[in-house]
């Protein structure tokens, strides 16, 4: 049983950290129509900012928790006014094209610089021992994961669906030309969301750091498994990328438990079994 | 939505002698290739992805779609041919066909789940099936996992052609290459090839006008990942060797740069671009990973400048189709 209850809670980690990233994915996609292909690369910038924070700075994970989302938002923005609003009109296969070569270059400059291999990131001390539950034992760090990207994902959910700035990106989402008319700055709600979104997949590098190394595929691998979450989910809510994301993390970690050949595939072949029953997705509208 | 690509020429007889001029030059050029000085290996291994990109270009350049697993099908090929040649020991032209039938079978199934959704989805979906088949391929007991199929003997094409003789083996690899590329041209400029085209120009227009267009999406896909397994199967005579290389995800994107430089949509364009990467790869193998870095780099030229690839620029410059 303590097995099992492990792997639990490795599914719920890891499907924090696919919630996190398929949120921002819906962000992203909702505002710029934009399959962000570096969302991968982002993530491991993420962590790597966190890493260069530590051992050049000095500077806690506590602050990186808050400074290296901005960081790599604040990069995130620089790449989309630079490149990506250009293909505004395109197909929107060509933004796939154009973010797939940019994760491309990010992976490929750390790698000459970092190697394949991992690099250590510390728990920080507060969040260090376990809690014994009297079923099983909780790594604290462990626990505090899945608790604070629950909350970052609900608030993200609250700030885009409650609040006024939210309806007027959904808006924007819906019909740029008239919400420009009513004197908003489209273009640059546009920058500031691609911005939201990549902070959200930094983010989440920050807190796979102490689990996960720093290594420069890290985002690679595991943005193909997020894809295959979106196409599961798809893409018509914010809440619909959470509770998948949740979800799906669950059913992998219990997949780890019960059939572990499968742990790999399980994703890939729910997506299998959703599209014939479904070919929308779980939550998603008509494409 | 404006379109992928940029010929909206008409198909003139001019514009066809023009074509078969280029194929001619084309296949001259190819068969000269062991009576110069250059290195025939690269030459083979460039006709094979040259094909890969063609019949990747089918999918993308006519239908709109743009597959991102496209190297599920020559990695599958690849192990089934190389199974069927070692394991079995069949002659080398059945072990070509036992490739190009699991290719086929494979982009039954996979077409079947993926043609439902379009756009970006098409493109995710695809990744995902290729990444589970890569997982599947890790764990499988016949692809020797990360070993992968080894020495695989070449044997004599119907019985006749030996083709551990290089220049053989390149004369057989170019036959192959000419006769997949004529197929793809065939397809194009038959009626299916035109109503593809429409589809991608206006997918409701050609609905409207009483196409089911599904079911022409799903025969380019299979011809298509058929057409890849082609080109896998042939690779395992030239590489001797089946890997996991060839299905994992990145090489999907390898064959996407391609045609992409080359040109979508272009008839010579994805076999410019193979020759261009390939060569690439084996010039600048001493960069290291950098060599990733420049495909990166390519990638987001191209996208943002850069669109219509080596050849849709020059075939829109002299107002030309190609």
């Amino acid at each position: 049983m303590q097995a099992l209850y492990a792997q639990l809670l490795v599914g719920l980690i890891n499907g924090s950290f696919y919630a996190l990233l398929s949120l921002g994915l819906a962000v992203i996609f909702g505002m710029l129509n934009i399959i962000n292909f570096a969302h991968g690369a982002l993530y491991m910038m993420g962590a790597f900012v966190a890493y260069f924070l530590l051992n050049l700075g000095g500077i806690n994970y506590w602050w990186a928790l808050l400074l290296a989302p901005i960081i790599v938002g604040i990069f995130g923005m620089i790449l989309e006014r630079t490149m990506l609003q250009w293909l505004t009109g395109l197909d929107h296969l060509y933004g796939l094209l154009l973010t797939f070569g940019i994760a491309l270059i990010v992976q490929g400059v750390f790698q000459n610089y970092f190697g394949s291999s991992g690099l250590p990131y510390a728990i920080p001390d507060q969040l260090r021992g376990g809690m014994n539950l009297g079923f099983m034992f909780l790594p604290v760090y462990r626990g505090w994961v899945v608790i604070f990207s629950l909350v970052v994902c609900i608030a993200t959910w609250f700030l885009i669906e409650k609040t006024r700035l939210g309806a007027y990106l959904r808006a924007a989402t819906e019909n740029p030309t008239l919400v420009r008319a009513f004197g908003i700055n489209v273009p640059r709600m546009i920058t500031l969301t691609y911005g939201l979104g990549v902070g959200l997949a930094a983010l989440a590098g920050v807190l796979s750091a102490p689990i996960n190394q720093v290594r420069p595929l890290m985002g690679a691998d595991l943005i193909i498994v997020v894809f295959a979450v979106v196409v599961i989910g798809g893409m018509g809510s914010i809440m619909g990328s959470i509770i998948t994301g949740f979800a799906l993390g669950v059913i992998e970690g219990l997949t780890k438990y019960f059939y572990p050949e499968a742990s790999n595939t399980v994703v890939f072949v729910l997506m299998v079994l959703v599209l014939l029953v479904k070919p929308t997705g779980l939550t998603g509208r008509a494409a | 939505m404006t379109a992928l690509t940029d010929d909206t020429l008409p198909m003139t007889p001019r514009a066809m002698r023009d074509e078969m001029i280029v194929f001619v030059v084309m296949a001259l050029l190819l068969a000269a290739v062991p009576f110069t000085g250059v290195y025939p290996f690269f030459v083979m291994q460039a006709l094979c992805f040259a094909l890969l990109a063609c019949a990747f270009n089918l999918l993308i350049g006519y239908g709109g779609l743009l597959s991102f697993g496209h190297a599920m099908f020559m990695g599958t090929a690849g192990y089934c041919s190389a199974h069927a040649l070692k394991v079995w020991a069949l002659p080398p032209e059945l072990g070509v066909l036992v490739g190009i039938a699991a290719a086929f079978g494979l982009s039954l199934i996979t077409g079947y789940i993926s043609i439902r959704r379009q756009g970006i989805y098409f493109s995710m979906i695809t990744l995902a099936l290729s990444q589970l088949l890569y997982f599947i391929y890790v764990q499988a007991p016949f692809t020797h996992g990360e070993d992968g199929i080894q020495g695989i003997p070449q044997g004599h094409m119907f019985g006749v052609l030996d083709l551990s003789k290089p220049t053989v083996l390149y004369y057989v690899v170019l036959v192959g290459f000419l006769a997949g590329f004529l197929l793809i041209y065939r397809i194009i400029n038959s009626p299916f090839g035109e109503v593809l085209k429409s589809i991608r120009e206006n997918e409701p227009r050609a609905i409207s006008l009483g196409y089911r267009t599904d079911q022409y999406k799903f025969l380019a896909f299979v011809l298509s990942g058929t057409l890849a397994g082609f080109a896998g199967a042939l690779k395992v005579f030239v590489a001797q060797n089946a890997s996991l290389t060839d299905v994992h995800w990145s090489m999907s994107g390898e064959v996407v740069l391609m045609t992409l430089v080359g040109g979508l949509g272009t008839i010579f364009g994805p076999v410019v671009g193979a020759f261009a990467i390939i060569a690439m790869q084996q010039y600048l193998a001493g960069f290291g990973q950098w060599v990733t870095v420049i495909q990166g780099s390519i990638f987001v030229v191209c996208v943002l400048t850069f669109r219509r690839g080596v050849v849709g620029e020059i075939a829109h410059y002299f107002r030309r189709s190609l």
